[in-house]
């Protein structure tokens, strides 16, 4: 006894700290673990078990003859991935020529709503008569239902009766047979476009509350140096918003990748080639042909191929901002 | 401590569980009704609109509760629909108790499992399989096996025409696939086409392959079940329905965006003269187009090839083998499948009777009744009655509503090209199916 009151004193300093770090574990150290638990659960419950069943149907051969009955369906091995994979057979290629698709797609409409946003957003920077009414009028194809905006496009883009035709061949007199929008080629300029409509708002409303955060002090001191707006633009602006910009492309980009509404209801059953969006495509593959397993292959393989896109995206982002 | 720890995490992974179950099954009312007093019936969209059939079927299920004291809670689903519901139904077991089905899915839905065998025992509750029509009944599920489905509604497709403009142009009703388009092309003229088809719907697509490719006495799956889309016959029977738009120009090219009741739209008000369609005689006459300006023949068949004009379209009636009620629900289709019952709601519908001895009263001039009747009886021969029917019906059903896009939007298709497109279509089918 005796013993340890004397030799403390001379370890205090160390074990002091010791004993503060433990001193809450000792005592309800596991009430915030208890407390996240449901929410940790939920998670589980919501997000990843969804994708383990997934994953695991990617495996079974899953057709209509064992859908009504999960269990006695037998296992495929990797079979559901190498039909998936095997860029010969028609499955395959129609699937990368989807993949292609969409990535174009996926390119094209992140870049031009984000160049459409940031335009937006720069000019309502300024104040002046009706700024509020113009910035309402921007978010509202954002705030539509995305079934009623989409669904007014596909009456607009009818070949006869729509009122984009009307209006090009009609009103400004183009030369020319009308086209068909929502099939063939052009379909993918009539999704782009709808696709555009729908996200440029929600990139605009991002980029113009990052805009609030830049000091207009920055922007004046750059003008008594004689920057123009375009400089200021380039050397201010932009990597003031990069934050903001990080997050926004990432979170554009993956919405975009994964669009099923804006092919599904433009389309609807006839889904054209140059219209045929991967999430659409899976949906297409596995529920015309009850095939389960083999559209769940193609859904862990997009998985895959973005957790891959996403983690490369971010570990350059990161090192890059490190490196600054 | 630990013990503590535990209880307070199996508590809250008790409460977890207990929320999450509360959020699933009980959603279903049908399944666990009291007493088997309720039962859940999806319709297909057989009348006009939702809410004809609606309209049409209410008395009836009212009369049904009245005899038997059984609810029935009615729901109707447009065919864009009705095939993705039952695939959800099937999957996740919560299913209705009785279930409307296009006939052609009949032996697709009966290998998934799902529905209740109709075995003798069940044939009898429903009043003995004697009393339908021999050319319906085999369109209730694969034969040699035991059916999972029963005759509703009988349809066949007829190529309809506007007597007015033949008689105008001199012409009288098509007996031949070259009758029909010398015909059309003498009615195609200022803006107007002389033939109106559904070349937006892939389900009609596929329905005139399979017609086009018969007449050229191509079958489409052989004896062992394996697709046989890219055979000669088929390519040629394809092409052929292909040309009326492409080579011989008789369809307005934006019918390949029709893929609903518009075309009928046109032809009751005389836009277009001809019009290929399933018992459309409900909808012409309700877009108010009278009984005697129109007629109708069977689909022509090219000369010398086989007089094939339709398949024994219809509706079939299914029950779910997971259904709580097995006696109500057999009751119900006994109900549907009564002589009075039928008579009703053919009258009301203008579809085709599938009882034997039973006569179509929709049509005042008894004339055409017959035509139709004919055409279901001698001049029909079956979709495939094979479990990937369903998916020729989408695979080669779409591949055929893009060719037709390519054609609308002025391009050429060749044989070669059709061959290529029903190639993958047929490995598309064994893909899946092997």
């Amino acid at each position: 006894m005796s013993v340890t009151t004397v030799e403390p004193p001379a370890q205090k300093p160390t074990v002091r700290p010791q004993r503060k770090n433990r001193r809450p574990k000792s005592s309800g150290w596991w009430m915030p673990y208890a407390l996240l638990a449901p929410a940790v659960m939920f998670v589980l419950a919501i997000q990843v078990l969804p994708m383990v069943i997934g994953i695991c149907m990617s495996f079974i051969k899953l057709t209509k003859a064992f859908i009504a009955n999960w269990g006695s369906a037998p296992a495929a091995g990797l079979a559901n991935y190498s039909i998936t994979v095997d860029f010969n057979s028609a499955v395959g290629k129609s699937l990368l020529s989807s993949f292609f698709v969409t990535c174009g797609f996926t390119v094209l409409v992140v870049g031009l709503s984000w160049m459409l946003g940031m335009a937006a957003a720069v000019v309502l920077q300024k104040q002046f008569w009706g700024r509020g009414f113009i910035r309402t009028l921007f978010l509202i194809p954002y705030a539509l239902p995305v079934y009623a905006g989409i669904i007014a496009w596909k009456f607009m883009f009818q070949k006869d009766t729509g009122a984009i035709n009307h209006f090009l061949f009609d009103n400004l007199h183009v030369g020319g047979e009308k086209p068909f929008w929502l099939i063939g080629d052009s379909s993918f300029v009539a999704m782009l476009i709808v696709a555009i409509w729908r996200l440029w708002p929600f990139a605009f409303l991002m980029l113009m509350a990052g805009l609030q955060s830049i000091p207009s002090e920055v922007y004046e001191a750059s003008a008594v140096d004689g920057a123009k707006p375009w400089r200021q633009w380039r050397s201010i602006t932009l990597p003031m918003l990069k934050p903001v910009n990080v997050v926004l492309i990432l979170v554009m980009f993956l919405w975009t990748f994964n669009d099923f509404n804006t092919p599904y209801v433009l389309f609807g059953n006839s889904q054209p080639p140059a219209g045929d969006l991967i999430a659409f495509h899976i949906y297409n593959a596995s529920f015309l042909t009850w095939n389960f397993g083999l559209g769940a292959a193609m859904s862990v393989l997009l998985l895959l191929f973005l957790l891959l896109v996403t983690g490369i995206y971010l570990i350059v982002v990161n090192r890059r901002s490190r490196r600054a | 401590m630990t013990i503590r720890t535990l209880t307070a995490a199996a508590a809250i992974a008790a409460l977890a569980l207990a929320t999450a179950a509360c959020g699933s099954p009980s959603s279903s009312s049908s399944q666990n009704s009291e007493g088997g007093k309720t039962l859940t019936y999806w319709a297909s969209n057989t009348g006009t609109s939702l809410d004809h059939d609606k309209e049409v079927l209410t008395p009836q299920l009212k009369k049904f509760e009245e005899k038997t004291g059984i609810k029935v809670d009615l729901e109707v689903i447009g065919w864009n629909d009705l095939q993705t519901r039952i695939q959800t139904a099937v999957t996740s077991g919560q299913a209705p108790d009785v279930v409307n089905i296009g006939n052609t899915w009949a032996s697709s839905l009966q290998s998934t499992g799902a529905f209740l065998p109709m075995d003798e025992d069940a044939m009898k509750a429903v009043g003995g399989s004697d009393k339908f029509l021999e050319a319906a009944l085999e369109t209730a599920g694969a034969p040699g096996q035991v059916p999972t489905s029963l005759p509703l509604y009988g349809m066949v497709y007829g190529l309809y025409y506007n007597k007015a403009m033949f008689a105008e142009a001199g012409l009288q009703p098509p007996k031949t696939y070259e009758e029909m388009v010398s015909a059309a092309k003498k009615l195609t003229k200022g803006g107007q086409f002389g033939l109106s088809l559904r070349a937006g719907s892939y389900s009609t697509n596929a329905h005139f392959a399979f017609l086009n490719s018969a007449q050229n006495g191509a079958e489409l799956f052989d004896a062992d079940g394996k697709p046989t889309f890219a055979s000669d016959g088929v390519v040629a029977g394809v092409k052929r329905y292909l040309d009326l738009m492409q080579s011989e120009k008789v369809v307005k090219p934006s019918d390949v965006q029709v893929d609903s009741g518009q075309g009928v739209h046109e032809f009751a008000a005389g836009k277009v003269p001809m019009i290929l369609g399933a018992t459309i005689d409900s909808a012409i006459l309700a877009d108010g187009m009278k009984a005697e300006e129109y007629g109708v023949v069977p689909y022509p068949a090219p000369a010398g090839a086989k007089d094939i004009a339709s398949f024994p379209a219809g509706i079939n009636l299914s029950v779910f083998k997971n259904t709580k009620n097995k006696d109500g629900a057999l009751k119900f289709v006994e109900f549907m499948t009564s002589s009075e019952t039928q008579t009703a709601l053919n009258d009301k519908f203008g579809t085709l009777p599938v009882l034997k001895g039973a006569k179509p009263t929709f049509l005042a001039d008894t004339e055409k009744a017959k035509v139709l009747l004919d055409i279901y009886a001698t001049q029909s021969k079956p979709l495939p009655l094979v479990a990937a029917e369903d998916q020729f019906e989408s695979t080669v059903g779409k591949a055929m509503t893009q060719l037709f896009s390519k054609v609308a939007s002025g391009s050429t298709v060749n044989e070669e090209e059709i061959r290529g497109v029903l190639e993958t279509a047929q490995q598309q089918v064994a893909a899946s199916a092997g």
